[in-house]
């Protein structure tokens, strides 16, 4: 058994893990790359859009940007650590991380409330009813995108947690760098999510 | 580790993380989804040519049952048969022991898209037991019939009564089922990069294995809009969005893109591991090097980044901008030329071989004949804009596509089976009953199709339930005979599935023992046991050559294992 573990064949030019969650963040990707072209060329079609696109709220976008690169800042210093094997480090770095993922969702649930308010809802049945059919559909790709980049927020949190408490008890420390890996990867779309649905006017 | 063959049923077959567990787990789920495919095939042909009242077995058919046989048929073909068996079985069970190791690079990831794979079956078998009945509106699901009767369109609808529809239950397998298989994909690929032997260089990859990688990547970055477009679709059903509604500035045409630009792919995702098997065989059964190893690489990868600009000939009557048109037909027919310069490398290996006709050869080459000569010719003139306008709506589509994906996912997936059935079950299969099977099988299969061809071009449109309705509908003698010589036909290709069955559990139990390398091939699997232990190689190879050193001039033996110095 032990002379089969020796001779096992690797070529390991890069670690699995690695490898695997790029091909991941590839595959993701592009979904959100065919979202983001449906919604690209609705918006160039309608010029009504552009309107509703202003009701969107760029203070409270810009700050869920904000908090989102510094949570990857964070998630580099907990990638450093692991790399140090300091598992105290990594446990404060990784926890300001999802702190931000919290701070993210919350901002994220008071412009939902706000926009639900304001009557414009996921279906837009509101909008079509008071005589804004075309406008009603900008609507759907905002929750659509913006709820499919939030449920990502969610899960790599709780990735990022387990992954700590693996550091936290010594073991796997090349998981943070996986983690962090996706965690980089919900930073970006959102990167293309903020100009997109909330600036371009 | 080595206690594994200990342990009992349940855990073989429901909790083993053996690469080649688990592909028996697919290639069984598979099996049993043919059998719905199968059936329900049988009853929209029997109502085609004889009339929907008494069907043996099945009994009267609405015309609603029609359409959702005819849907689901289709799906299931290709998601549920297709899929599994082409990507998921060839891969699982090839990949660890072709290259050499003895795992997946992520055994529990693998184990883990098989779940979601079976729940997917479950999820669209469960659509049949809906209030609504199981979804009907084509495999394509073309809004805004999918979404009709839902959503915004029906205001006395709720989000749950819009959950418990065929069309949600359909939605859902087809996404389950997808990242079951982008799961794979990626643990396929990981694998070939990573977890090759000592010695085992990219160029010296058996073909399927290349074949396989390049159709999972392929898979991986043109699925990704369709995901997109069914989060949206959904969300038109359940909830009333107006992704895809024209009167709330949707745009139903943006489906079609979005499907398509994923299901041409799709088509190449089934195509490549089937065509990767098939060189295997004929390279063996030839006692020759492939012939443009290389070349059918190269060929290959030109053809998968072409056919990601492809997808708009599936549209050419859905009132797309002509001038697109004519260049999407130009990219269509382009594609046909790396095709070509395949099939020249399987032909060139062919020439002058010692061609050894086993049954898995006969499968292979009735695959290669029957997918060039009917469905890539009839390929490149539905390829034009000018024909398909013509003949789109027609049976000549069907039996073209039907010449396309039954000879890829049939032919070259039986081909595949008879080859390495004796590596994985370790013995070896009947071969009287093989070749019954094969020209039960390659004869029938002509018969329905070539029919259709000719009912196609005299105008028979497709989905349409009842022809007997309309007597300017083809209702000639000649036509009704074209279709019941189809429909007779078809009963005899799914009796003489039966021989396989029998001959594959009676030869699993009871046949002949499988030596280690019974048709001296050259390729990893066959160096070591039939079947493979648990961790496959002890001790693991050495890789010297490339895999199709056959009749090397060198040698004493006509063939010289990948291992052999």
């Amino acid at each position: 058994m032990n002379t089969k573990q020796l001779l096992k064949p690797t070529m390991k030019d890069i670690p699995q893990g690695r490898l695997g969650m790029w091909l991941l963040i590839a595959g993701e990707f592009v979904i959100f790359g065919g979202l983001m072209v449906s919604y690209l060329l609705y918006r160039m079609r309608y010029e009504q859009w552009a309107e509703m696109a202003s009701h969107t709220n760029v203070i409270l976008g810009a700050i869920n940007t904000f908090v989102l690169l510094t949570s990857s800042y964070f998630v580099v210093k907990a990638h450093q650590a692991a790399q140090r094997k300091d598992s105290k480090k990594i446990t404060m770095y990784i926890s300001l991380t999802i702190l931000c993922a919290l701070i993210f969702l919350v901002v994220k649930i008071t412009e939902y409330s706000q926009k639900l308010h304001h009557g414009f809802t996921f279906s837009g049945k509101e909008l079509a009813a008071s005589g804004k059919a075309i406008e009603s559909s900008y609507w759907g790709f905002y929750f659509l995108m913006t709820g499919l980049h939030a449920t990502h927020v969610v899960v790599g949190a709780i990735v990022l947690f387990i992954v700590m408490q693996g550091a936290r008890k010594g073991k796997n420390y090349h998981r943070i760098e996986i983690a962090g890996l996706y965690w980089h990867m919900v930073d970006l779309i959102w990167i293309f999510l903020f100009p997109l649905l909330y600036i371009a006017h | 580790m080595d206690t594994h063959k200990k342990h009992g049923f349940w855990h073989r077959y429901f909790f083993s993380l053996d690469h080649k567990d688990i592909g028996f787990q697919y290639l069984l789920t598979a099996m049993f989804m043919a059998a719905f495919g199968g059936f329900f095939v049988y009853v929209f042909r029997y109502n085609l040519a004889f009339g929907p009242n008494d069907i043996p077995l099945y009994g009267d058919l609405a015309a609603k049952q029609y359409n959702q046989l005819v849907t689901n048929h289709g799906a299931i073909m290709i998601f549920w048969v297709g899929m599994p068996i082409l990507l998921a079985v060839i891969g699982n069970f090839l990949i660890p022991i072709m290259i050499g190791t003895d795992d997946m690079a992520f055994p529990t990831l693998n184990k883990i898209s098989y779940w979601v794979f079976l729940l997917s079956c479950f999820v669209l078998l469960a659509g049949f037991m809906m209030p609504t009945g199981a979804f009907g509106g084509g495999w394509t699901m073309y809004p805004p019939l999918s979404v009709s009767d839902f959503g915004y369109n029906n205001p006395n609808t709720t989000f749950w009564t819009n959950f418990f529809t065929g069309n949600t239950f359909f939605l859902l397998a087809v996404a389950l089922e997808f990242i079951s298989m982008l799961m794979g994909g990626i643990n396929f690929v990981v694998t070939t990069l990573n977890k090759r032997a000592k010695g085992m260089s990219l160029m010296r990859l058996p073909l399927v294995v290349w074949m396989v990688n390049i159709a999972n990547l392929l898979f991986m970055f043109s699925v990704g809009p369709l995901i997109a477009g069914a989060f949206m679709l959904l969300m038109d059903i359940l909830v009333g969005t107006g992704f895809f509604d024209a009167y709330r500035g949707g745009d139903p045409i943006l489906w079609q893109h979005l499907f398509w630009f994923f299901g041409h792919p799709e088509v190449y995702v089934l195509l490549l591991p089937s065509i990767g098997a098939v060189g295997e065989i004929i390279s063996t059964f030839s006692r020759k090097p492939l012939f443009g190893y290389k070349m059918v690489i190269l060929m290959v990868i030109i053809a998968a980044i072409l056919s990601l600009v492809v997808w708009a000939h599936h549209q050419f009557v859905s009132g797309i901008d002509p001038g697109a048109a004519n260049i999407f037909s130009l990219l269509t027919i382009i594609i046909s030329i790396p095709f070509a310069g395949m099939v020249l490398s399987y032909l060139g290996t062919l020439w002058k071989g010692n061609i050894r006709f086993e049954t898995p050869m006969l499968w292979a080459l009735g695959m290669l004949a029957t997918f060039t000569f009917f469905g890539g010719f009839t390929g490149l003139h539905l390829g034009s804009n000018v024909f398909d306008i013509y003949a789109h709506d027609t049976y000549f589509v069907i039996a073209h596509f039907h010449y396309t994906l039954f000879p890829t996912v049939f032919l070259g997936g039986f081909a595949a089976f008879y080859y390495w059935f004796p590596k994985f079950s370790g013995r070896m299969m009947n071969k009287t009953l093989g070749l019954i099977h094969f020209w039960g099988t390659f004869i029938f299969f002509n018969s329905i199709f070539i029919p259709l061809f000719w009912l196609g071009l005299q105008g028979q449109h497709r989905r349409i339930y009842n022809y007997s309705a309309w007597n300017d509908l083809l209702m000639q003698p000649e036509h009704i005979m074209a279709r019941q010589i189809a429909t007779v036909s078809l009963i005899f290709l799914l009796l003489f599935q039966f021989v396989f069955l029998f001959n594959f559990f009676y030869s699993i139990k009871k046949g002949k023992k499988a030596s280690k390398n019974p048709w001296e091939a050259n390729t990893l699997e066959w160096q070591t046991d039939s079947p493979p232990p648990h961790g496959n190689f002890d001790p693991y190879p050495v890789v010297q050559r490339w895999p199709y050193d056959y009749n090397h001039p060198e040698k004493e033996l006509d063939y010289c294992p990948q291992s052999e110095i």
